[in-house]
Order: C-alpha cells, then structure tokens, then sequence
C-alpha cells in the first residue's frame, strides 16, 4: 500500500473528529499533524484501523528551528503489522507546562517510551503509570535534551553526592 | 498447638516473606551493566523492575553537533555487538533524507556487511547465552568463527571492533579481491562450524529444559509492546523489514524470514540460529552478483567524499575533500523530519532525522530494539525461577549501550 493510498485509508477512519488535520507526505512517508487536544481520540481511531504497533515515541525541541511557534513537537511512528503501512503523527506542546495524555492505554510500549522523553525533554504524560525518569538519576534537575541544556552538560556529574561505605 | 497452614493469597506481591534481590548492576550474566530488583517468593520471581541508565552518554545529543558522516563514530558504539549494522541504519536514513540513491556496488557490498554483523550477533547472543546456562563449548565455537568475522572487518576498513566503514553515499574503502576470497573462505568453511554449534545448542537437553517454555511472550503482547526482529518473529508476527520494506540488495536476493509460534526462550534462540543459515544464503548470493564500479554515487560531484588516496597524492583530491567538510559547502538537505528503519540483527533499528537544512541533525533520535524489548522483561519473568532470569535476559539480547546511549 503506498503513502496515497493509505492517506485515503485513515483519512476515512478519522472523518468526523473535531480537530485540525494536515497530512504531507515527504519520502513515501506518511505524516499527520494533530492538535494536542484531539490526541486521545485521533490515536483511538488510528488504532481501530489497524496501526497496532507504536514504534517510537519521540520529541523535538524546535527552540532554535527556522520556522516554529511551539517549543516541543512529539512524534508518534505508528505501524500495521498486518499490511506494513506507516504513519508519522505529530503534535505540539508548549511551556511552561508541557503536557499530553498518556498512550499507555492503548500500545504497552509506549510506557518507556514516554518515561525517556519526560527524562529528556521534561514534557509529562498524564495518566502515565510509573511517570519517573528514565535513564537518569532522579535526583538529575534539567532536561539535557532540550536546546537551552548546553553540551557539556552543568557540572551535574561533579557534583554528584558522595556516599561513603560507612553511611550506606 | 498444631501449625495454621496459611491459604496463599491471590495477589502474588502481597504474600509474606517476600524478599528482594539486586541482580547486577556488576553480574557476569548481564553482560553489559544494568540493573534488575527482583522481588522473590522462596526462588520463584513475583516482580522485577529494571534500573537502567547506567551507561547513558547522551549520544542523542553529540548527534545534534556532529555532521552525518562523523556522528557514524558515535552510531557505532551503541550496540557494539553488530557496530555495522548501526553505521548502515543511521547512513541510510540520512541518504533517505538526502535523496542519494547508493551504487549497486555499495548497495551489495553493504549488504553482505550486514548479513555478516547478522552472523556475528546471533552467534554472540547464543553463544553468551548458552555459557551462562552452563555449556561452555559452544561458546567456544561460536567465538572462534566472531574472531574470523573481525578479522574480515579489521581487512575491509582497518578496524575490528568500530569500525566506522559507512560514509554518506558510500563506502570509506572499496573491499579488495584478496578480502572477496577470503569471505569466501569463511562462508565455506563456516557451515561445517556452524553445524557443531547448532547440534551443541539446539540438540543439548539441558539447554532445551532451560529454556523451553520459558518466558512465553504471546502475538499479541509481542505487537502491543512493539517487539520486533527476532523476538517478534519468535512470537509469530511475520514480520521482517528485509522483505517487507526492501532496503539495499535484499529485494533482489531470495531468503526465507524465520518464524516461530511458540514465543519462549528456547524458540528466540531456535530463530536466531536458523537466521544464520539465511545470511549465509544471502551473502553467498551477494557475493555472486556483487557488480564492478564506483562505490560512491554517481553524478554527485563534490559532495560526497573522495577515496583518502586521492586526498593524500593529488591537489584536486584535497581540494574535493575540502569542499566535502566545509559546513558552508556542504551537501544541503531539505527542512524536512524522516524515520528510517533497517532490520538490524536485534530487531528494528530506527533513526528519526530532524533537518534544519545544514548538513547535521538537528535532532537525531535513535529507537533502539534493546530499549523497547528490556520493557517486555518484567512480563516475561513474572512467575519464573532465578535461574530463569539469565536465559531470559541472553534470549531477548540487550545490548546495555544501545539501551542506554
């Protein structure tokens, strides 16, 4: 199935939800952007017509991009494993409260997922489980991922704590 | 007074005399460090939450400051198992960004590459495993023919372990004839190898009553988690980027895709050994109609970068090299976003490019297999053994560095 058709396959499956929709295509890549407030919905209908794989669940903070209003892009890949078709969804969120409705509901894999992007970004899921970081201490204060976090990080690992064998 | 048997409550996590275990972040059987609180009833395991994070090194974000062909060094280190197989994910996501189209040469020659690092992981992952579970002998095997694919590498492009091979559009190296003979070498004389390691793993009793119905992962969990590659297709969901969305030569190759219904362990280890016996087929096919020419595209003028030769004997080389590196000359991609996956040995390896129109990402996002198959691991082992924990773990193959980056 290429990308036109399936544009036509999920555009049918969305008709009716409130919400604006734009759909480009680069590459023979499906892309849809949404807005945040008609997520939940969106993703249960895409769903229903057979994305039943949530491959990635990723941000982009679009501080410095050339042409961006928000500050935070998320992106979904979704895949049918049943006929290979992709789609890319995107939405955006803004400070100084970053957040979006979990998708825990309906994929298990987006809980990782979400937890490195809240770890990254600091952008939080509502309704998440387990809505601690990821793969940094929890102790860790910023977002490293973020476009105002510099390279060479804040001195965060020289000033880690020291725990010493007798206080442990 | 006679003792009061207590009924065992439903709920496994209330029980009484529960107790806790730190398996790892420092465990031979993690292989790589990672850390798993298992909390136990007498030895049988009623939860387990892993602890990752030890080996974050922000590679995310070195990718927004390195151009696409020196963010490969970077790539290479995230699963260092199969460290070709990332170079070819990431530099074909950027030509997919760029719009390159590869010659049929580096198309080929990639592919066997590839197929090799397929090799080389599937008999790391078995091989580990099977030491873990007490067999040393295979093990032993298997690393012998890992120490001939390295070799191979260390021909091609001068390095064992990362060896950094792919460029934009290409290849650092063409390989030489004397390195075509001596893959042939290797992929005659391996299935005779290959034989032994398979009758010493997939034929050993002990290792078959390890792993047999152990850590049963169904379809539907596998899809709903996002399992993919080896994991996935041991759980029956038939899918494999190879065939399902071509990539490189495989279109033109015949191969069959590995499945399995069971979805235990001892299935997982049984796909990962019949995959070998396919990227032999697949390489020996390469290698048969591997074409002549160039093996970096055509027609692109001074983008792409030249043969070092080149560079280093004539001024026109250097001056192409020049015009290659500059940032303000560089090859310019559209401002536009793109998920590229390849099947990587462990599964689908994805990068999701963000480009600001320089010839560097603007945010390099990698979905690494490793990350999204440990999240399954806590289903897996609920209800198991301790013993089991470690055939679990070799079977779903985490690779610490790419589950970190």
């Amino acid at each position: 199935m290429n990308s036109a058709e399936s544009q036509l396959k999920y555009e049918a499956a969305l008709s009716g939800l409130a919400g604006a929709r734009s759909w480009s295509t680069f590459r023979d890549t499906l892309q849809l952007v949404i807005d945040e407030a008609s997520l939940v919905s969106t993703m249960t209908r895409l769903r229903g017509a057979g994305l039943n794989m949530l491959m990635d669940v990723t941000a982009v903070d679009l501080l410095e991009y050339f042409d961006s209003i928000d500050r935070y892009r998320v992106v979904y890949q979704l895949l049918d494993t049943e006929l290979g078709s992709r789609l890319e969804v995107r939405t955006h969120v803004n400070d100084p409260e970053p957040v979006l409705p979990t998708m825990t509901t309906l994929w298990a894999s987006a809980d990782w997922m979400e937890r490195e992007v809240y770890d990254m970004f600091g952008i939080k899921f509502d309704g998440h489980p387990n809505p601690k970081r990821l793969l940094l201490p929890e102790e860790f204060a910023s977002f490293p991922l973020r476009k105002d976090y510099p390279v060479k990080g804040r001195g965060e690992r020289h000033n880690f704590p020291v725990v010493t064998r007798s206080e442990s | 007074m006679p003792l009061e048997i207590l009924e065992p409550t439903s709920d496994p996590s209330q029980r009484e005399g529960l107790w806790t275990l730190n398996f790892g972040p420092q465990h031979p059987a993690t292989h790589t460090t990672l850390r798993l609180v298992l909390t136990l009833d007498g030895e049988t395991v009623v939860n387990a939450e892993p602890d990752i994070g030890f080996l974050h090194s922000g590679f995310e974000k070195l990718g927004e400051v390195l151009d696409f062909n020196q963010y490969v060094t970077i790539v290479d280190r995230m699963n260092y198992i199969s460290p070709l197989a990332n170079e070819i994910a990431w530099h074909h996501a950027c030509e997919k960004l760029l719009g390159i189209e590869l010659t049929p040469r580096c198309t080929y020659l990639r592919t066997i590459l590839a197929e090799l690092m397929r090799i080389h992981d599937h008999l790391l992952c078995v091989g580990a495993c099977i030491l873990d579970l007490g067999g040393i002998s295979a093990f032993m095997y298997a690393f012998n023919e890992r120490e001939r694919i390295y070799e191979l590498c260390e021909q091609a492009s001068g390095q064992r372990f990362h060896t950094s091979f792919t460029r934009v559009g290409g290849l650092l190296f063409d390989v030489s004839d004397q390195w075509l003979a001596n893959l042939k070498d290797f992929i005659s004389t391996f299935p005779a190898v290959f034989k032994d390691v398979n009758r010493l793993v997939l034929k050993n009793r002990i290792f078959i009553e390890r792993c047999q119905g152990v850590g049963i992962l169904s379809r539907e969990e596998a899809i709903s988690g996002g399992a993919t590659g080896p994991v996935a297709r041991a759980s029956g969901v038939t899918r494999d980027l190879r065939t399902d969305e071509p990539y490189l030569a495989y279109a033109d190759l015949d191969f069959n895709v590995i499945c399995s219904r069971a979805g235990d362990c001892f299935s997982r280890f049984q796909v990962r050994m019949l995959e070998i016996e396919e990227s032999l087929k697949i390489i020996g096919q390469a290698l048969q109609k591997l074409p002549g020419g160039p093996i970096f595209a055509e027609g692109s003028g001074k983008e792409m970068l030249p043969q070092k030769r080149e560079v280093y004997t004539s001024i026109e080389g250097l001056i192409h090299h020049f015009e290659a590196i500059m940032p303000n000359r560089q090859m310019q991609p559209p401002k536009e976003s793109l998920y590229a996956a390849t099947e990587s040995p462990n599964g689908e390896l994805g990068f999701y490019i963000v480009s600001d129109g320089t010839f560097r990402a603007y945010r390099a996002r990698t979905r690494p297999p490793s990350l999204v198959h440990f999240a399954l691991f806590p289903q897996l082992i609920r209800g198991c053994m301790l013993s089991d924990v470690v055939a679990v773990l070799g079977s779903l193959n985490i690779i610490a560095a790419e589950l970190d980056r």
